[in-house]
């Protein structure tokens, strides 16, 4: 398969736009809300969730010949949670602040079913390097939305837009304190789950509309 | 504080004020997807309600007789030492996908029209992550094994309670004018944070 065919183009493009993973396919919703209290957890989860999609969906591809169909489940989840450990292990080891404030959330990227529903869907189906080029793509779908999430999240709900560095986060911009002089207050709701919910809501609801997708319900 | 009062109060808070769903995103996805039909909805919380009370205490005998560090020293002194930790995720999301496995060999043997209207969520509910974080909730909060028992049950019920009342909100919705790209999955996160913020009441409940 060429690299640059418009078939490899469009399993990229698509996860990103027409078919995102979080707003049309409806999957890893979960970590998508509990990090996205700031955009450096958003970022870091972000890189996370690529490295364990892409790698679970080109093992799993290549090994998908020799899973009999009635054990693929635990097979797949073992795959998962070993990827998953070793991020938990990597990330302990180098940023270590980052995997205090993520807690149990490393843990549950086994569970985010963005990784189960595109093994299910689509690594056992395909060669490898079109599983990679899904894993890649639907990554870049999560990312693009938990990282706007969280942008409007910390910027409206804490002030501040925190990009990753190696300890507690490098405070790129914060609301001046002559506007909060002047009367302007953080909406604390958006630090609170609800507002992800309703933030979230909101970015579905635009993302289809770019989109251009409906559904009947 | 008496025990009884004790085990009492860890319920509530499974169920109310930490619900697994409303304040920590836990378990959403199945919660979204399966929340447009009632029957699936109060299917699917059992199933959830099952799987949690039984996977918890299990993780929890796993965690405290063979991974936590020193776990081992029922077996030799030598062990003490031993911190097989970082396998939790592993030991824990095998038991999970086994229990599950179980619920859906007896619910395909003893519920067809359930089995068939879950359809392809049921295997979903291993990689449901409330079942996950309840185990690892469990491991941070140190609790013992009767606390664990009441969590576990207390998450499966709050699970339920949110699904089910989010699935009869949307059944009210079905024939109002909600805008075309709104409607599903944008309109339940909007009636979601609703919900979670109505749920947010009871965390001036002071136990």
């Amino acid at each position: 398969m060429e690299l640059f065919s418009t078939e490899s183009k469009k399993i990229i493009n698509d996860p990103i736009n027409v078919n995102n993973p979080i707003s049309l396919q409806v999957l890893g919703i979960c970590s998508a809300l509990a990090v996205t209290i700031r955009l450096d957890q958003a970022i870091i989860m972000t890189l996370a969730v690529l490295f364990v999609l892409t790698s679970s969906n080109v093992i799993l591809s290549l090994i998908r010949n020799y899973i009999p169909a009635r054990v693929r489940i635990v097979i797949m989840l073992s795959v998962i949670a070993s990827l998953v450990s070793v991020v938990d292990e990597l990330l302990k080891a180098y940023l270590y602040d980052m995997s205090k404030q993520l807690s149990v959330f490393v843990g549950l990227i086994i569970t985010n079913c963005i990784i189960m529903g595109r093994a299910e869907a689509f690594a056992l189906k395909n060669e490898p390097s079109k599983a990679f080029l899904d894993g890649v793509g639907n990554s870049m779908g999560y990312g693009l939305i938990i990282i706007i999430v969280s942008f409007f999240r910390e910027l409206f709900g804490a002030g501040t837009i925190t990009l990753p560095d190696g300890g507690a986060g490098y405070v790129l911009w914060s609301i001046p304190d002559s506007w909060y002089a002047a009367g302007y207050e953080n909406i604390g709701l958006l630090v609170l789950s609800p507002g992800a919910f309703i933030i979230l809501g909101l970015v579905i609801w635009f993302q289809r509309e770019v989109a251009g997708v409906e559904e009947d319900a | 504080m008496s025990g009884l009062e004790h085990y009492l109060s860890i319920f509530t808070k499974a169920v109310f004020i930490e619900n697994i769903v409303l304040a920590y995103f836990l378990g959403l996805c199945s919660f979204l997807a399966i929340s447009k039909n009632i029957n699936a909805s109060v299917g699917i919380g059992m199933a959830v309600v099952v799987v949690l009370t039984i996977t918890a205490p299990i993780n929890w005998f796993l965690w405290e007789f063979i991974l936590d560090k020193g776990a081992l020293v029922w077996i030799s002194e030598d062990f003490k030492d031993t911190d097989l930790g970082f396998l939790k995720l592993i030991v824990f999301i095998s038991v999970i996908a086994a229990m599950v496995q179980l619920v859906e060999m007896f619910m395909e043997r003893f519920s067809q029209s359930l089995y068939n209207s879950l359809g392809i969520f049921l295997p979903l509910i291993a990689v449901n992550c409330s079942i996950l974080g309840g185990s690892l909730f469990m491991v941070e909060r140190e609790y013992t094994i009767s606390e664990t028992v009441v969590y576990g049950f207390g998450s499966g019920v709050g699970f339920f309670l949110a699904i089910v009342a989010l699935a009869s909100i949307r059944y009210r919705l079905r024939y109002s004018n909600i805008p075309p790209r709104l409607r599903g999955v944008g309109m339940a996160m909007l009636l979601t944070g609703l919900l979670s913020m109505a749920f947010m009441a009871f965390s001036g409940i002071d136990l």
